[in-house]
């Protein structure tokens, strides 16, 4: 039996059958990922060797993570744009707190998971309690956590960082690379919440409508400062990952991750005004735009065309997608 | 002048106006009467070409008329000033009054002394002073009333609709809308006045005419009538709805007693208390404060000041989730907007606020638990739907009231607010649902009932609180429960003999 929350796709009966994953929302994402897959396969020899897929996967990994928090807040119908500067501004604090202050590792980067729930915390009070928008309210953040980041890094990387937080970035457990296993369990956990949680299931009511699940009770203050709390997190953990990859501490890292967030969520099948949508839809939306960049960079197309390209997809799923509802 | 014979209309297969005539004369001040539902809005929509008639013909000075849409009745010279206004807050009163239609002078450019000069005009001509420059957000109520009127004129409209004006104004506002009414009656235009305050009708009114149920009732001056054969043409004598048998009247304890909520500044002042197993009406008009009390009660809406027992002990909730705590639920009046998650399942939206029951570990959901609670709570309800997993928009609107019950019946609730309980929902559904109110409150349960059904207050309540003008103005009991009184204390009388 499951009766998982998302589009209220009805009267779902158990186990696999292609009818029901056609009319799963998962189906167009799906489909997405395999038409595209099997573009670059055809484009490139290379693409579907087990260390290319790995590589995708790898080089997928922090914005699928960001993605994750993104997709809490866009299921209540909000937006977190501060996730690239939060993600940079936590790695450089971390980093510094490390290289200037001689904290070890692990202290450092527990710090650095805490100041990213802080700035969570503080969006979500701005935005339940401060009743202002969300887009608003995280445009304000992301600008102040990308001045903080280079205030204090003086705009320049902070390395020096101990070696073995390199493992987070570029460690592998068999062959499968640490930040893949990261990511997994991130969403995971992000599963479990949104789908077996009474908390998962008020984040969806908040997103279907707002003014009733507060009449009939649901406490949407808490819930929806919770989400960003959460958005903030997967920030932090996505900067642990690329602090690992690039061994120090840059804040100028990630600007325009959260556009990238933001797609892999709405490529995923979430609707941008809430309520409807599944945590499984971002994440192949996240892996879709990590295969375009891959297979794009494989062709050998200008960087400048490949923007491009995307934007162009983009627009085009988003069409199909209301026009297959 | 203006000529609506026979009109009828019908929604799909219900009739809603069953053959109404209306005839207004030039520079007269025409009331039409009915209570909520009569049908007075249905018919001003085909006056103004919004909605078509089903049948009859509407003439204007001997000519008829086929109005496709709004703008070809305006073109005819009707002017409509709705309840809720058109007018754009940030602009100014002359941008509004020649919003779409600008002068325009040399190169396109807007002439804004041209527009400013006609505007001046036409305000000398109603007589009031409004100021033309301050964003129409600054002006009060009565002045923007004004600035519609001024621009329907604007129009050469020689019909003029006023659908309930005086309803937020002061009674000196009232007074100057009346000076200003007056001098249009005396330049020769029509006015239809749509108004629940019967004093009003016999301070401005000329002539009225009354619907009721859809029904043309009757046409006659005002001199001709009083206060009561108003009230008795709108009320009149009805087929009544089977309702399930009132229990006699309750000594049982206080569950709220509401000492003193106040919505406005210097509004009125309303007390009232709530037994276990009694339903409470509240009736009134809309807009009397019926809906606003409640929420304020429950700390979702505003109030200056708002004291309330819940068992005998002072509380100030601060949102409906404490008030689930307390056992209070509130099942709101527009259950698409307000009461149901449109894209969840039955399932999900009876299960919504009640994770409590089902839970296995920190926050998880039972599943299995849930789907079983969820059952025996549609059983209880009788929702008729494919499964607990069929999505509620799918449902008709009495299925959607009972997932909406099926929510807080889920719970042990000892207080149960119906906002408009059975509004657009059928006679069978509306008998199952009455039954399952009764059915709570024999169970030791209480229910606030705001209802503008006159039927169904009279039916259902053990009490009745009257509401007019922000506040309780009568509390009724036995006897007194009937059309005639409900309509008085709704429609007239002094609000000063508050309690």
């Amino acid at each position: 039996m499951s009766h998982d929350t998302n589009t209220g796709a009805a009267g779902k009966t158990a186990g696999f059958s292609p009818a029901r994953l056609l009319h799963s929302p998962l189906a167009l994402p799906l489909i997405g990922l395999i038409a595209v897959s099997v573009l670059m396969g055809l484009a490139s020899d290379n693409f579907f060797s087990l260390g290319n897929i790995m590589n995708v996967l790898r080089q997928v990994s922090v914005v699928g993570i960001l993605a994750v928090g993104m997709t809490f807040v866009i299921l209540t119908g909000g937006i977190d744009l501060s996730v690239g500067a939060v993600m940079a501004l936590v790695g450089t604090l971390s980093a510094g707190l490390m290289v200037n202050t001689g904290l070890p590792a692990v202290p450092a980067l527990l710090a650095g998971l805490l100041i990213g729930l802080g700035i969570g915390l503080a969006n979500g009070f701005l935005v339940a309690w401060g009743r202002m928008p969300a887009i608003i309210v995280t445009l304000a953040t992301m600008g102040m956590a990308r001045g903080l980041g280079l205030i204090y890094s003086g705009g320049y990387p902070i390395s020096g960082i101990p070696s073995w937080i390199s493992w987070f970035g570029v460690g592998r457990i068999g062959f499968v690379p640490v930040p893949v296993i990261v990511m997994v369990v991130i969403y995971a956990f992000a599963w479990v919440l949104l789908q077996r949680t009474a908390f998962g299931r008020h984040v969806y009511a908040i997103g279907g409508n707002e003014l009733a699940a507060r009449l009939s009770g649901v406490k949407t203050q808490r819930v929806k400062l919770a989400v960003y709390a959460i958005s903030g997190l997967t920030s932090a953990l996505a900067a642990v990952i690329l602090t690992g990859r690039l061994m120090s501490g840059q804040p100028n890292a990630g600007v325009g991750f959260e556009l990238d967030a933001i797609a892999a969520v709405v490529l995923g099948g979430t609707a941008i005004a809430g309520g409807r949508g599944l945590i499984l839809g971002t994440l192949i939306g996240a892996v879709l735009l990590g295969i375009l960049n891959n297979g794009l960079n494989l062709m050998g197309i200008n960087p400048y065309l490949q923007d491009v390209i995307k934007g162009g997809i983009i627009l085009l799923a988003i069409y199909i997608g209301r026009e297959w509802r | 002048m203006l000529e609506l014979n026979a009109i009828r209309k019908s929604f799909g297969k219900i009739e809603v106006l069953h053959g109404v005539d209306l005839n207004v004369r030039a520079g007269e001040v025409h009331a039409l009467l009915g209570e909520n539902g009569a049908g007075k809005s249905t018919l001003m929509k085909i006056l103004c070409g919004i909605i078509p008639p089903s049948e009859g013909t509407i003439r204007i000075e001997g000519r008829e008329q086929r109005f496709a849409n709004y703008d070809e009745a305006i073109a005819a010279g009707i002017g409509i000033v709705f309840q809720e206004f058109s007018l754009i807050p940030h602009l100014d009163a002359v941008e509004n009054m020649f919003l779409a239609r600008e002068i325009r002078g040399r190169l396109g450019l807007l002439d804004r002394k041209a527009m400013r000069a006609r505007a001046t005009e036409i305000m000398r001509q109603l007589g009031v002073e409004v100021a033309l420059d301050v964003p129409i957000s600054r002006l009060s109520v009565a002045e923007q009333q004004f600035v519609e009127i001024a621009k329907a004129l604007s129009l050469d409209a020689r019909i003029l609709v006023l659908d309930e004006p005086t309803a937020t104004l002061t009674p000196s506002e009232v007074e100057h809308l009346f000076k200003v009414m007056r001098e249009l009656r005396r330049q020769g235009v029509a006015i239809i006045f749509i108004s629940h305050h019967l004093e009003e009708i016999f301070e401005i009114c000329d002539r009225i005419t009354v619907l009721r149920d859809g029904e043309f009732v009757g046409s006659c001056a005002v001199a001709d009538v009083d206060n009561d054969r108003l009230v008795e043409m709108m009320v009149g004598r009805r087929i009544e709805q089977s309702f399930p048998p009132k229990p006699a009247p309750s000594t049982a304890p206080v569950v709220i007693e509401a000492e003193e909520v106040q919505l406005r500044k210097s509004g009125p002042v309303s007390r009232f208390a709530l037994r276990k197993g009694e339903i409470l009406g509240f009736a009134g008009l809309v807009g009397s404060g019926r809906t606003e009390t409640v929420l304020a009660m429950l700390g979702a809406g505003p109030a200056t000041r708002c004291k309330v027992r819940i068992d005998g002990i002072e509380k100030r909730l601060s949102g409906p989730d404490e008030g689930l705590a307390h056992g209070i639920g509130l099942l709101p009046e527009s259950r698409k907007e307000q009461g149901l998650i449109t894209s969840f399942s039955i399932l999900q939206n009876i299960s919504l606020n009640n994770y409590g029951k089902y839970r296995k570990g920190p926050g998880f959901i039972d599943l299995k638990k849930e789907l079983a609670c969820s059952e025996t709570a549609m059983a209880q309800v009788r929702v008729k739907a494919q499964g607990p997993l069929a999505r509620v928009d799918t449902l008709s609107g009495g299925n959607q009231q009972k997932v909406v019950i099926a929510r807080w019946l889920n719970h042990d609730m000892q207080v149960l607010i119906f906002d408009e309980p059975t509004r657009g929902i059928d006679v069978g559904a509306k008998a199952e649902i009455y039954a399952l109110m009764r059915a709570f409150t024999a169970g030791g349960g209480a229910i606030i009932m705001i209802s503008s059904e006159l039927p169904e207050v009279i039916g259902m309540s053990d009490r009745v609180c009257v509401f007019r003008s922000g506040g309780i103005v009568a509390t009724l009991s036995g006897e007194d429960i009937n059309s005639e009184t409900i309509m008085t204390h709704a429609t007239t009388g002094r609000i000063d003999n508050v309690a």
